[in-house]
């Protein structure tokens, strides 16, 4: 059993954040631990650009963003090992050191006492499965993360003729990934009358390359016994229900799947860390610290981000916090929930530790378009914010900033409610 | 020249090689897929029935609680899980209870041994996830489940190991009397010579019948649609929850399964082809909407995968177990619908019965060896284990499944072992590797990368089921393509 202060799970972006923000705030006795075979994570084939704009001020292909991290923890020493899966973590409530118990070919099964444990998992993608698209099961059926693996990383086509099911960012980039490795996409059928990606996505990914994007529509099966030869799809109404009449018969060998992404919480579960149901993480205060003390979350494990850059930034303030548990510099004076309401389907951090001694910054999504919309945060009857936004939409993260000074002597819960003049549509 | 060739390597099949190699016979066994059960034993309820639904005196009756007593050695000798979890047949009022008192007295008749009507209050002191609207239930503590494939997989490993050999690929489509025996030509075109036959082909076993002479036997496809759950919700019950049973089947179970999963469906809808596994939205709407009737609290965000299964119907609504009418030779199965799998131990050694009754020489073989070790499961072992298998072989230490901690070695295992795999899938049904909640998102191009490496072939040769079903289309114009081992 290795004694440390601190166990990082995850080497991507989230991770090498956490790691970096640490060390530079006093942790020495540390471990990031990575199951894939290099630092990283999911950025490594995401090949293409735009990461970094607001972090560096200029547009990186993921690896390359992936670098500048690696590249600081590399320059500070940060000790990390690859190829090693974490199969459990586990806190002892005597103790409150947390047991991590890893895996790999070159070191076999390795335990770790750590005081505390930043996790940084990342997430996965909803499967068909779970989708539960009705049809055939044929060779030909993908997640667009798989897919992308496939052809940026192993440098094979897992397809020629293509149909992409969900307008996530993953699903538009593999759109034009795809096209431009040869392949024709027929179409990008997305449930909803809007897109959950991110619009220069739209517009650099499909519309560059006249690629129909159908929105309010879903495929209502596919075909085909050994390789997938099709899939129909249909328009849907207000409720989601396919229109029956609007059938349209698609024919293609591969269906692409961006459906959303869950983060992966099976670890934070089996060391019995409350989730939100909403978006699927842990439930944090300000500093990403979970329930259990000593166990932090940043990244996409504790709620899915749009751009690297927040989940870098969250990371960081994961990190220092971590560096400040250790050194029992986080404040203890209780906790008050925050929720979110009207239009606003979930904020992050769920819980405001006191008392708050810096600027409260929020994150949160909507769960439909909205134009002229005003963002209240109130305790009570009383409003500590209010801000007016011309739009929001659900595939962009917001933030809401609330000064310090206005955080003073609260109780009970804070609210964060979207409205419109004349009420929400 | 073999001594038995027996057609389709579905459950019943494989324990029927199985059960030949006790006797120093030759066997062969001829499947037209690529793969071990594919057909009704790949995708079924997965259930070892107690046997008090089945007409009394029929094979079905008969059978099933004979196999149901033979599962627990059958499953022990093959290190198979099987898990007597018990039964409840539920009832929502008195028409339903009505029919418990019919399914007490059948079962009585039948030998189902420990049958017990409950009250609604003492169901849900059992389980607690059951409707408040159950009134009473039929309790049946024989009752199990196992894994199918994983049955099928085991039997044929050990036919295997024992002697028999597995031709994939070879679907009968002619046979011809050759001296005392038959020479039976696939699609392919190759030629097996066998003394004698068994006719275990499932779904096709009416096709197979026909070849033969024996036009008098019909197999009807009925579906039956499923959606599976994560292991999240495997505690929801513990036991096996009926509902009363009705012409169309026994209604939709909710179950368990040995893995840790919990199991909805199957709808029963008599269809045409035996080769539509497509699922419909209406099915899978039924199944949801029936699942709910039994447990309310059932959670549909946590369907993991949803498939669809064919039982193989006879017109006679029976197990037929015979000699050929037509053929010297040549052992008949057919109509092996529900309860088939909880059936197939008893079936095997019936049907080695009477091919010694045929003139099939039942001489003892010294060698054969009923047990068949598990190949190392590394998600079920402690952490010493873990420790030691590591050292011993590190390529257990590279979890490449993460939803189900299934490792390199053991992948690599199941592509060398007999039956060996080929495909992505016959490596998923003999690791769980892509079984889990992501459903193969993370780990299909590792998967593919290992088959290349193991089969020595192309990664665009790599086949998600055999036949035309190839995961890649082609190398990228930038690369060239280098799958080469890396992550």
């Amino acid at each position: 059993m290795e004694q440390l202060d601190l166990v990082i799970i995850g080497g991507g972006p989230a991770g090498l954040a956490a790691a970096v923000s640490a060390w530079d705030n006093g942790v020495r006795s540390m471990v990031i631990l990575d199951r894939e075979a290099k630092l990283g994570g999911i950025l490594e084939q995401c090949i293409h650009n735009g990461f970094g704009i607001h972090r560096f001020g200029e547009e990186l292909t993921g690896p390359e963003y992936a670098a500048r991290y690696i590249a600081e923890a590399e320059k500070r020493g940060i000790p990390y090992r690859l190829n090693s899966m974490v199969l459990d973590l586990k806190t002892d409530p005597a103790t409150g050191l947390k047991q991590v118990t890893a895996v790999s070919s070159s070191d076999g099964l390795m335990e770790f006492s750590a005081k505390a444990v930043v996790l940084a998992m990342g997430c996965r993608e909803r499967s068909r499965g779970a989708l539960n698209i009705p049809g055939t099961r044929p060779a030909g059926i993908y997640t667009a993360g798989a897919a992308q693996k496939f052809v940026n990383i192993k440098g094979y086509m897992p397809g020629t003729r293509v149909v992409i099911l969900g307008s996530g960012d993953i699903g538009l980039i593999m759109a034009r990934r795809m096209t431009l490795e040869g392949a024709k996409v027929e179409a990008v059928c997305e449930l909803m009358p809007y897109s959950g990606g991110l619009n220069r996505n739209i517009v650099q990914c499909l519309e560059d390359f006249n690629i129909p994007l159908k929105l309010s529509h879903t495929i209502t099966a596919i075909h085909g016994r050994e390789r997938v030869t099709g899939v129909t799809i249909a328009q849907v109404d207000d409720a989601r229900r396919p229109i029956p009449g609007t059938e349209q018969e698609i024919a293609c060998d591969t269906v692409l799947l961006s459906c959303g992404l869950i983060p992966e919480n099976e670890l934070s579960l089996s060391a019995n860390i409350p989730l939100d149901p909403v978006t699927g993480g842990a439930v944090t205060d300000q500093y990403r610290q979970t329930a259990v003390p000593g166990v932090f979350a940043c990244g996409n494990v504790l709620h899915v981000h749009d751009l690297v850059d927040f989940v870098s930034e969250e990371s960081a303030l994961a990190g220092k916090s971590a560096a400040d548990y250790l050194q029992g510099r986080l404040p203890d004076g209780g906790t008050l929930d925050i929720k979110g309401a009207g239009g606003v389907r979930y904020v992050v951090p769920q819980k405001l530790r006191l008392p708050a001694s810096e600027d409260l910054r929020l994150y949160f999504r909507v769960g439909a378009i909205y134009d002229k919309v005003t963002l209240t945060l109130s305790c009570g009857e009383k409003a500590l914010a209010v801000k007016k936004r011309p739009k929001v939409v659900p595939g962009e993260m917001e933030t809401f900033i609330v000064k310090k000074e206005t955080l003073g002597n609260l109780s009970g819960s804070l609210t964060l409610t979207l409205s419109q003049e004349g009420g929400i549509a | 020249m073999y001594d038995v060739a027996v057609i389709g390597a579905g459950v019943v099949g494989s324990l029927i090689a199985r059960e030949l190699c006790r006797y120093r016979l030759r066997v062969v066994m001829l499947e037209k897929a690529d793969d071990v059960a594919m057909g009704t034993s790949k995708a079924n309820s997965a259930i070892v029935h107690a046997g008090f639904d089945a007409p009394v005196g029929s094979n079905k009756a008969l059978f099933n609680v004979r196999g149901n007593q033979l599962m627990e050695e059958t499953a022990a000798q093959l290190e198979v899980p099987f898990k007597r979890n018990g039964s409840l047949v539920l009832a929502f009022g008195p028409e339903d209870e009505a029919q418990l008192k019919e399914l007490l007295e059948r079962g009585i008749q039948n030998g189902v041994p420990g049958l017990k009507i409950l009250t609604g209050g003492e169901v849900r002191e059992l389980e607690p996830a059951v409707s408040e609207k159950v009134t009473a239930a039929l309790l049946a503590p024989t009752g199990g489940i196992v894994c199918p494939y994983e049955l099928t997989i085991a039997a044929c490993g050990n036919a295997m190991d024992n002697g028999a050999a597995l031709k994939t690929g070879f679907e009968v489509k002619k046979a011809d009397q050759s001296g005392e025996g038959w020479q039976l030509t696939a699609a392919s075109g190759e030629t097996v010579a066998a003394r004698f036959v068994v006719n275990a082909a499932g779904l096709f076993s009416d096709q197979v019948a026909a070849l033969f002479g024996d036009d008098d036997i019909h197999v009807s496809p009925r579906q039956g649609e499923y959606m599976l759950l994560d292991k999240t919700q495997g505690k929801t019950v513990s036991r096996t929850l009926f509902q009363t049973p009705s012409a169309m089947g026994k209604g939709i179970l909710v179950t368990p399964t040995v893995d840790g999963n919990l199991l909805l469906g199957p709808t029963s809808v008599d269809v045409d082809s035996k080769e539509d596994l497509s699922t419909t939205k209406d099915g899978l709407d039924t199944v949801a909407a029936m699942a709910a009737k039994s447990v309310p609290s059932v959670s549909l965000r946590s369907v993991i995968t949803s498939f669809t299964g064919l039982r193989a119907c006879s017109d006679i609504h029976d197990f037929i177990l015979r000699p050929s009418k037509k053929s010297p030779h040549v052992l008949q199965l057919s109509g092996i619908e529900s309860p088939g799998l909880s059936a197939a131990p008893a079936l095997a050694k019936e049907a080695v019965r009477l091919l010694g009754e045929m003139g099939c020489p039942l001489e003892d073989n010294p060698n054969f060896d009923p047990h068949r070790a598990h190949p190392p499961k590394f998600a079920a072992l402690n952490n010493e284990e873990r420790a030691a298998l590591i050292a011993k072989d590190p390529r257990y230490g590279r979890i490449v499944c993460r939803c189900e901690t299934v490792t390199e070695g053991e992948i690599v295992q199941a592509i060398h072992r007999n039956p060996p795999a080929r495909s992505l899938d016959a490596v998923k049904r003999r690791t769980r590797t892509g079984m889990g909640r992501c459903q193969g998102g993370f780990c299909t191009p590792v998967a593919v990368e290992l088959l290349a490496r193991e089969l020595g072939i192309p990664p665009e040769e790599v086949t998600k089921a055999g036949g035309a079903s190839r995961l890649l289309t082609g190398k990228t114009k930038s690369t060239g393509g280098k799958l080469d081992g890396t992550a």
